[in-house]
């Protein structure tokens, strides 16, 4: 059954990007939506059966070279099994969504066929995102990680007539490319010092890694320490965070369902994912583990900031999103991988719900993704509202503290929240203190989106707000879908999680080392502020949001002009771009110009060809004495090249 | 069949003489003949190179399907195939028709062109078969000629200066390795390969006008193959040769320039360099790694400034042949496994890049990407198929591109991780040039007037494209068909090299390197 939820959305990619032509149109978008349910359907089925110990299902054999080996092969633990579901149900709803609102896409010239492409590429993502979680090895899995970076590169630049888009897309796979960097040093340094690369002998591996060292780059390291610090950097890449994040943003030039899909609840999970994966090695790192922390608190806390101030209503959850991402490594790095694993599950529902419901907005309001020309869509567009108001609930934590009554992120944030306060260690209390903060921000924001797109007075274009229409049915049912997980997937996946059933529920997929981490153990035994704290932020931030855009909509304009260098530094979301481009981008095309004219042009042509510039003109001037140059090379050719050598080799051959 | 190695490399030649002999006049008729004959004998001798495959037996590391005879003035002709050269031959065999396919546009002396190609693929299987050194030098060079006329004749406008420059820089890289080959013939006495390879030659230090060579006579002797072989590769700083000629030759020289004539040079290394001076050439690790790295750096950042698309690609070449010396000079099973590998896989993908742009230049008559735009909306088919070769430049996982990329850089991750952290960072920038040359030429508005009514690729142009398809996308999931082939060779090879260098790693080991 696993080999069919892996493959089905690849015959579904193959069958809608070749056969389009047999099928029709309309048959290549049904088949691969209707795979892709199957699939869905299927993992749901696995996602309720139990591998008490990890199961491995082997399909051929792919690279083998000496010990570096590697199969195309499904492993079957409870990671895999909840990345199948949150993968392939999001991925089905996905395309349900996307057989109507890809309908008539302005960016397409009649005639032109652009769906079955379109969806051929959502497929292929699935299949990709699968190759990933269900790999049994290191190498299969950057198969998937890389093959996610293409489909993510082919759909961000889906509008390819849009220079904006080719840049975003090219950007994106490029930035993850540095993460891959790492990522890949630090599968050959596992293979280095483990001489494996599959997971069963890996995992078996981390203590002894954890007292070896070796030389990298002159420098004797702690082998744990930097094999997991190099698999993090790629981590940070495919998650967005801090440093390499800058390419989510521009990454919202995809379609919408895209942006949903791959850049909210599934690809930019993978970071995650792999370090709940490799925990076997991880929880032997606490160097790494520490700077896992501070990565995802500062990036929890910076996407936040930003987030404040955006006006495309996109890119507000595209920074919502890496600042999400940035809770899930803070739970990772604490050593709390099963709350990473359980907001990486809740936040895929009401992500992708918040997603789609823009999507749904921004149909409504003819492709308009500027906030500030909405306002009173309320009336307009009745059930996207009742959607987007649940995955506001949901992200923004609202619950009742101290008890189980609550939206899902309420779960799931606060459990981050509480595990970071009690891994009592001083990046811990950063954390905690930034995901606090990052809270109330969190609520800010996400009501601003609210009651700008929602509330008050319509503002912008009459017309488009004249025409602005409800979506039509296979829209709102994906919706409906993700807006049930938003509300009860919390609830229900708490015991599993992070309650009394986790441990049994998890079995051997992820590893605590029971000597030094009792993190969740203490998570359930914070004091009852800490616990107090998210609500009370949620408050805060939900409050000031009230206050700014319904009591007084004059108010932040007049904040702005009166922190315009602040205002300007978030709007700008802190210039990193900027800073990249200075320091990166610009050099390496100067460094390119001058080793190309000035290395290969003067010094080495100038050089090395200085004799034979001298020599060219001598044989060509020669060479014009026979009726024929060519005939002229040719004999030279011979003489010099073969001719004479040998004759002089038998000759001296003759002697002996 | 007895001689079926020396069947399939004269074959071609044979065609060739037909051709030149049997074939009158120059009416389209003729021009039509010649370009059958040429695909037919091509088409021939890659089925004969398939009994050569079915034959041959990976387990054995010996040279299989031996054949000798006594030659002019006493010198030996043996030909023999082992798993290190065996994938060369078939990479040469399947890319010529394709090669023959790409030139059916050609209208200037084509009978004189088909003859340059068939007398060049016979030269080229045999420097892959040749076990003696004398006739391995003989092929070597005299491919020289053909490929010089091709881009001489059949060449752009700056064809001269490209050819000479191709021509001097190959041939005098090739006088000092004959040189060495004569000085190792006297330390042998045989120019036997098969004895060679078991020959040891001395390493004790020498001393010449007062300079102390370490390694002696080998690192001479290695010293020489290294000039030839690093010309031919092309290896910093002695590539730019390569560019000037990529970009004049015509778009099937190309093809065969970047897909099989590079390669000669790292099968030497694998040939002579490796098992024959290993002392030599385990002092020469670090050197030949700097010059790698460099080479990968260096040419991928100028790949990233080009404004011809040929030029781009030639760069790109360069940098990829980085992989295969960093792989080679590992000396572990993966980084040998992954430089014969990469050097199979970039056959299929650079042949099937130039070819790529062979196809625009034929409707277009430019490489300037500038003058390019929006080809995906006219040209659907080319711009899916010119993408999935530009993902397995980038070495995308699922692409033949990927294992030879990944086993040499795990290969060389265990012998230095300096040259393996430079080396990677090829990763970031190859995708950086290669995705750019494609956004500027298959993405963003067909606005330019010139392109509005630019027709897809034909049919011929899709069959010529098909097998390169099926290959790098097969040997890119599953790679084992050709590391099964490879495998038992290269550790024979290893395992002789670590006998011989056995007291120098210990050395090393001892001093704390």
């Amino acid at each position: 059954m696993p080999t069919i939820i892996l493959f089905a959305p690849l015959i579904g990619a193959l069958l809608a990007g070749f056969g389009w032509r047999i099928f029709g149109e309309k048959g290549a978008l049904y088949i691969s939506t209707g795979l892709l349910i199957l699939a869905a359907f299927l993992s749901w089925i696995v996602f309720f059966q139990s591998y008490e110990t990890p199961e491995t299902i082997t399909i051929m054999r792919w690279v083998e070279s000496g010990s570096f080996a590697a199969d195309w092969a499904i492993r079957m633990d409870r990671l895999t099994q909840i990345m199948l579901v949150v993968v392939t149900t999001v991925s089905a709803l996905v395309h349900v969504y996307s057989l109507s609102y890809m309908n008539d896409d302005p960016q397409w010239k009649e005639g032109e066929s652009y769906k079955p492409r379109f969806f051929a590429y959502l497929s292929f993502f699935t299949f990709a995102m699968l190759m990933l979680v269900t790999s049994d090895n290191l190498l299969q899995m950057f198969f998937g990680w890389e093959g996610v970076g293409v489909a993510s590169y082919l759909l961000i630049g889906f509008y390819y007539r849009k220079p904006s888009a080719n840049a975003a897309a090219m950007k994106a796979f490029i930035v993850n490319r540095i993460g891959d960097f790492g990522f890949a040093l630090g599968i050959f340094g596992i293979f280095y010092m483990t001489d494996s690369i599959s997971f069963e002998v890996i995992f078996t591996s981390g203590a002894a890694l954890s007292v070896e060292s070796f030389r990298f780059l002159g420098m004797e390291l702690n082998a744990a320490e930097i094999l997991t610090f190099l698999l993090f950097i790629g981590a940070m890449g495919k998650s967005a965070q801090l440093f390499l994040h800058t390419w989510l943003p521009d990454a919202m030039e995809g379609p919408t369902p895209v942006s949903a899909l791959i850049h909210a609840a599934t690809m930019v999970t993978a970071g995650v994912f792999l370090v709940a994966r490799m925990s076997p090695v991880f929880e032997y790192a606490p160097g790494t583990m520490g700077f896992v922390v501070i990565i995802g608190a500062s990036t929890a806390f910076v996407a936040a900031t930003i987030a404040l101030v955006q006006n495309d209503i996109k890119r507000v959850i595209a920074y919502s999103t890496m600042s999400q991402l940035g809770y899930m490594f803070v739970a990772a790095g604490v050593g709390a991988y099963q709350v990473a694993m359980f907001h990486l599950f809740t936040h895929a529902f009401f992500k992708a719900l918040l997603f789609l419901g823009a999507g749904s907005v921004i149909t409504a309001m003819h492709h308009e993704q500027d906030m500030r020309n909405y306002g009173g869509l309320r009336k307009k567009i009745p059930k996207t509202y009742w959607a987007m108001m649940i995955g506001t609930l949901a992200i923004t934590g609202v619950g009742i503290p101290l008890t189980y009554i609550g939206f899902a992120g309420f779960f799931s944030k606060d459990a981050i929240i509480e595990s970071a306060f009690a891994a009592g260690s001083a990046v811990g209390d950063y954390a905690f203190w930034m995901l606090v903060i990052a809270a109330a921000m969190t609520a800010f924001y996400s009501w601003r989106l609210m009651f700008m797109t929602f509330f008050g007075a319509p503002k912008g274009d009459k017309h488009t707000h004249d025409h602005a229409h409800e979506s039509p049915a296979l829209m709102l049912v994906p919706l409906a879908v993700l807006a049930f997980g938003a509300v009860f997937s919390g609830f229900l996946g708490y015991s599993y999680f992070f309650g009394d059933g986790m441990l049994a529920w998890f079995g051997e997929a992820v590893y605590i080392n029971e000597e030094t981490n009792t993190v969740i153990e203490d998570a359930h035994k914070v004091a009852t502020w800490v616990r107090f704290s998210p609500f009370i932020a949620m408050l805060l931030g939900t409050a000031t949001a009230w206050l700014l855009y319904v009591k007084k909509p004059q108010l932040p304009a007049a904040l702005a002009r009166r922190n315009p260098g602040l205002y300007r530094f978030l709007l700008n979301k802190w210039y990193f771009d900027e800073l990249f481009d200075f320091l990166f981008v610009k050099p390496a095309l100067k460094l390119g110009n001058f080793l190309w004219k000035s290395g290969d042009g003067k010094v080495i042509d100038g050089g090395l060809n200085g004799l034979a510039m001298g020599v060219i003109p001598w044989l060509t001037r020669l060479a014009g004495r026979w009726q024929s140059g060519y005939v002229f090379t040719y004999a030279l050719a011979m003489i010099l090249g073969v001719g004479g050598l040998i004759t002089w080799f038998m000759f001296t051959r003759g002697i002996l | 069949m007895d001689n079926l190695l020396t069947l399939v490399t004269f074959f071609p030649m044979a065609g060739a003489a037909v051709l030149l002999v049997a074939l009158r006049g120059d009416d389209d008729l003729a021009v039509l003949n010649a370009k059958r004959v040429a695909l037919g004998v091509t088409i021939v001798t890659f089925l004969a190179s398939l009994a050569i495959l079915f034959q041959f037996d990976p387990a054995n590391t010996d040279f299989q399907m031996v054949e000798e005879a006594k030659w002019i003035g006493g010198l030996n002709y043996k030909m023999g195939v082992d798993g290190i050269s065996i994938l060369f031959v078939m990479l040469t065999t399947l890319l010529m028709p394709i090669v023959i396919g790409a030139s059916w546009n050609v209208d200037k002396r084509v009978k004189e062109y088909m003859v340059a190609f068939l007398v060049l693929e016979t030269l080229m299987i045999g420097v892959f078969l040749s076990l003696d050194l004398l006739l391995f030098y003989v092929f070597f060079e005299a491919g020289l000629i053909p490929m010089f006329l091709i881009i001489g004749i059949w060449g752009g406008k700056d064809r001269v200066y490209a050819s000479f420059k191709f021509f001097l820089y190959t041939l005098l890289g090739s006088v000092l390795m004959l040189i060495a080959m004569i000085a190792m013939w006297y330390d042998a006495g045989t120019t036997d390969i098969p004895t060679l390879l078991k020959h040891e030659f001395s390493s004790g230090t020498i001393s010449i006008l007062g300079w102390q060579i370490i390694g002696g006579a080998q690192t001479l002797m290695w010293l020489a193959f290294f000039a030839s072989f690093a010309v031919k590769l092309p290896m910093w700083p002695l590539h730019t040769w390569l560019p000037d000629a990529h970009v004049q030759a015509p778009t099937a020289g190309s093809i065969v320039l970047a897909a099989i004539l590079l390669k000669l040079g790292g099968y030497g290394f694998l040939r002579f360099s490796l098992p024959m001076f290993p002392v030599a050439s385990f002092q020469m690790q670090e050197f030949v790694f700097w010059l790698s790295v460099i080479a990968i750096i260096y040419t991928s950042l100028v790949a990233l400034v080009q404004t011809d698309m040929k030029k781009l690609i030639a760069y790109s070449s360069v940098a990829h042949m980085g992989f295969v010396t960093i792989g080679i000079f590992s000396f572990n099973k993966q980084g040998l496994d992954g430089a014969i590998f990469q050097m199979i896989s970039h056959g299929f993908i650079s042949g099937a890049l130039f070819l790529g742009v062979g196809v625009i230049y034929d409707r277009m008559h430019t490489r300037e990407i500038e003058a390019y735009g929006g080809l995906a909306i006219r040209m659907p088919v080319y711009a899916l198929v010119f993408m999935l070769f530009t993902l397995g430049n980038v070495g995308l996982p699922g692409t033949s591109g990927f294992v030879g990329e990944f086993l040499t850089l795990t290969g060389a991750f265990q012998a230095n991780t300096w040259a393996a952290a430079g080396a990677t960072t090829g990763v970031i920038l190859s995708a950086g040039y290669a995705l750019w040359l494609y956004r500027r030429v298959a993405f963003g508005d067909l606005i330019k007037q010139s392109l509005q009514q630019i027709k897809d690729v034909s049919t011929r142009e899709r069959l010529l494209f098909a097998p390169l398809i099926i290959a790098t996308i097969l040997f890119g999931v599953a790679p084992n068909l050709l590391l099964d082939i490879i495998g038992p060779s290269v550790d024979a090879l290893i395992s002789n090299f670590n006998e011989a260098t056995a007291g120098l790693a210990e050395a090393a080991t001892a001093l704390g390197n």
